[in-house]
């Protein structure tokens, strides 16, 4: 969280009067105490300090140049940029969505004044409440809802507040988008169903403002799950996320909707669904990871290269978690003949057991060290001790060299 | 009870000792004050997350009209039951603070009480989720032979979800002795309630899944306790669940405030009765203001729990791979102590 995120986290606080749902109040209130954190030091150090700012990573974009260098983004080179943060890319995704395809709604709870994180504002007043709606207080319903709309061939972009709400719709997305197709023979599918849900640690959101959910999606088949690490990359893997042929669940690390903030294309973009990005080349060792996580791992390569100088690692945001990229992450391990894995969510049956397994049957012989997995504790996510549960810089340098020093 | 505390309809007048019907108001005050102090405690950010019950205080009627070993499943808008079963300003304030007191161990955000004593299931985030349980424990109850009920609290916005109808559908069938209790807020906040039902409120729901149902004045404790009473008898002699909703507001109108709230309501009919007076008002307030803020200061003061009881109670015993994971965090304690610093945590024992 950077200073940035803290102060424009003081015009969430004048959101209260707008607020109604205990989420959404939740999260009004993690924005207040953010604000508080800030204008009075004497109280406790902010929850993020342990997410060490975003703001002067070298992962994120500054400049137009720096942006547009990336050869994905080809199609836009000759175009403007414009500072944006995340839920600003993510609103400008919708916003295109919107404006080229007619059949495209934008629905979920509050969306239609903006959203608890804002990445749904000024949307309904420019489509129209037809287009941008509020729905009742119903995950299963927004899902199953979606579904149906997306079964007539609309394009359904729905909002499931938290991640940790989604799972009343777990159902709808398990039994149903993911089968649609398959079970129809090819007759139907939901291919123009979009779930975006907000995941992740932010400092204090306990239980149920934190988790981190992916996995439990990653075990089905039929559902595409992906997670950007910043504003291009949300805006683009968004617009590609809704357009894509397949239900997909685009998990958006809330921590970073105002932390990050990059030089962002203000044209039609799509970044690659199932395609990693190697973000650092390297020779000594790979390291993966998705979405906030990918912060937290610069940190620990920067710690562990003080320890070992000239240690040589090979960054990688897999972006997509599934369909995974299986080829990116290979190529490396056989080049490297090292793996570390980094998530937040816990380490028994999280996805970091999918991609350590695969390597190990593809790899086998080029490994010098054992996968090393690095996540939180296999508990709850647990309030007071967030700092203590997620794998932070420390335990992810430990992890670098213990691979190192196998 | 109109606007100025007067029974409309004589033969209704509650029947109460002059004990009980001050403990009920003094409860609702208590309430009050805390709330006062948690909101700018939580606005300061001395805790991370607060909720207030202004406007809705005359659900303490219903907790008045409950036997001590009435289990509740609450919402996260009651913390008046707790207070009227006794549960300590001490351990609201201890709960709010995460400290080593915190029956819940620091693990979840503040106002999410829990008590096995008070008979309150701790409460949990996701909406409408203790709707279905309150219909299983009421089922447990009734097969215990136990004269008791569950007492079940939600808002309007929460009966939208799946959970809400599934709960009074599966109650009905199993004849659960189980009170759902609809806090209504006519509509929430800036959100009409066009948008989150198009029917007759919640109550007509509780007639279409065959179910007693009750919509009554939330402004009015008496009007809120008689129900319940009510309600309690069916559920507990009858075996059948019953549905309440109370009209409320919790949306913050001057005028209102000050003319027509539930405490202003019972606060004049106290006072038709003598039972009450200005003296005892801000004697009794002030009282509670002193005990809250010496309950807060001692809270904000305490440890949290030891780092350790991040692994105790996922399981009923620490698994093999939490046994490890446990002593891999004390490793690292051990190795970085400039970067965990545990001085906030209590001495591990």
């Amino acid at each position: 969280m950077s200073l940035n995120a803290m102060r424009t986290a003081r015009l969430a606080t004048t959101l209260t009067a707008a607020s109604r749902s205990i989420v959404q109040q939740n999260m009004l209130h993690l924005h207040t105490s953010f604000k508080t954190h800030y204008a009075a030091p004497s109280t406790p150090p902010p929850a993020e300090g342990f997410m060490p700012g975003v703001a002067n990573s070298k992962l994120i974009k500054h400049t137009h140049h720096d942006a547009l260098r990336n050869p994905e983004l080809a199609g836009v080179a000759n175009g403007e940029t414009k500072k944006m943060n995340t839920f600003q890319a993510i609103n400008d995704a919708m916003s295109i969505a919107l404006a080229t395809d007619d059949t495209a709604c934008v629905f979920g709870e509050d969306v239609a004044f903006g959203g608890v994180f804002r990445c749904t504002m000024g949307l309904s007043e420019m489509f129209g409440r037809d287009r941008v709606f509020n729905t009742p207080l119903s995950e299963q319903a927004i899902a199953g809802f979606g579904i149906g709309m997306a079964a007539m061939g609309s394009t359904a972009i729905a909002e499931i507040q938290f991640a940790d709400y989604i799972f009343p719709a777990f159902d709808q997305l398990v039994n149903e988008a993911a089968k649609y197709r398959y079970r129809s023979g090819g007759e139907f599918n939901v291919g123009g169903l979009c779930i975006r849900t907000p995941s992740g640690a932010v400092g204090h959101g306990g239980h149920y403002h934190s988790q981190s959910p992916e996995a439990y999606f990653a075990h089905t088949p039929g559902l595409k799950v992906v997670i950007p690490r910043s504003p291009i990359q949300a805006k683009g893997l968004l617009l590609a996320s809704i357009r894509d042929r397949n239900p997909v669940i685009f998990m958006e690390p809330k921590i970073l909707y105002r932390a990050a903030v990059e030089m962002v294309p203000v044209g039609d973009y799509e970044l690659p669904i199932g395609k990693a990005e190697i973000l650092t080349q390297g020779k000594d060792l790979t390291v993966v990871g998705w979405g906030a996580q990918l912060y937290v791992l610069e940190n620990a390569i920067q710690l562990a290269q003080k320890k070992m100088p000239g240690l040589s690692v090979e960054l990688i945001d897999l972006r997509s978690i599934l369909p995974w990229d299986v080829e990116t992450v290979c190529n490396s391990v056989n080049k490297t003949g090292r793996l570390l894995i980094a998530h937040e969510a816990p380490k028994t049956q999280g996805f970091a057991a999918e991609i350590a397994s695969t390597v190990m049957e593809r790899c086998f012989l080029r490994l010098e060290a054992p996968p090393q997995r690095l996540c939180s504790f296999d508990t709850p996510f647990p309030l007071i001790y967030e700092k203590f549960h997620v794998p932070d810089m420390i335990r992810c340098a430990e992890g670098i060299e213990r691979a190192m020093k196998f | 009870m109109d606007t100025d505390g007067k029974v409309l309809d004589p033969s209704l007048e509650p029947d109460v000792t002059e004990e009980f019907a001050t403990k009920i108001y003094k409860d609702m005050l208590t309430l009050n004050v805390m709330d006062l102090i948690l909101y700018e405690a939580q606005r300061q950010g001395r805790i991370s997350f607060y909720m207030t019950n202004a406007g809705e205080e005359a659900y303490i009627g219903s907790a008045a009209a409950l036997e001590l070993e009435d289990e509740i499943f609450g919402q996260y808008r009651e913390a008046g039951t707790l207070l009227y079963r006794g549960f300590t300003l001490d351990q609201f304030m201890n709960q709010c603070y995460s400290n080593d007191m915190d029956l819940g161990k620091g693990r979840q955000m503040p106002v999410h009480y829990g008590s096995k004593a008070h008979h309150f299931q701790t409460i949990s985030s996701p909406l409408a989720t203790q709707l279905p349980q309150a219909s299983g424990a009421a089922y447990a109850i009734k097969r215990s032979g136990k004269k008791n009920c569950v007492m079940c609290y939600f808002g309007e916005g929460a009966a939208s979800e799946g959970d809400f109808h599934a709960a009074l559908n599966i109650a009905a069938t199993t004849s659960a002795p189980v009170i759902f209790f609809c806090r209504n807020n006519g509509f929430a906040i800036s959100t009409p309630a066009s948008e989150q039902y198009k029917g007759d409120g919640i109550a007509s729901r509780g007639v279409g899944y065959g179910m007693h149902t009750i919509r009554v004045d939330g402004n009015d404790v008496w009007a809120v306790y008689k129900a319940t009473q009510e309600a309690r008898k069916i559920a507990v002699e009858k075996h059948k669940p019953v549905l309440i909703e109370a009209m409320t507001y919790r949306k913050e109108v001057e005028d209102w405030k000050r003319h027509d709230n539930p405490m202003v309501r019972m606060r004049k009919w106290l006072e038709s009765k003598g039972w009450w007076d200005e003296a005892r008002e801000n004697a009794h307030k002030s009282e509670q203001r002193t005990a809250v803020l010496k309950s807060f200061a001692a809270a904000e003061k305490r440890k949290k729990p030891m780092v350790s009881e991040m692994f105790n109670d996922v399981y009923d015993k620490l698994t093999p791979n939490l046994v490890e994971q446990k002593k891999e965090l004390e490793e690292l304690i051990k190795k970085y102590p400039e970067h965990y610093d545990t001085s906030n945590y209590a001495q591990e024992k």
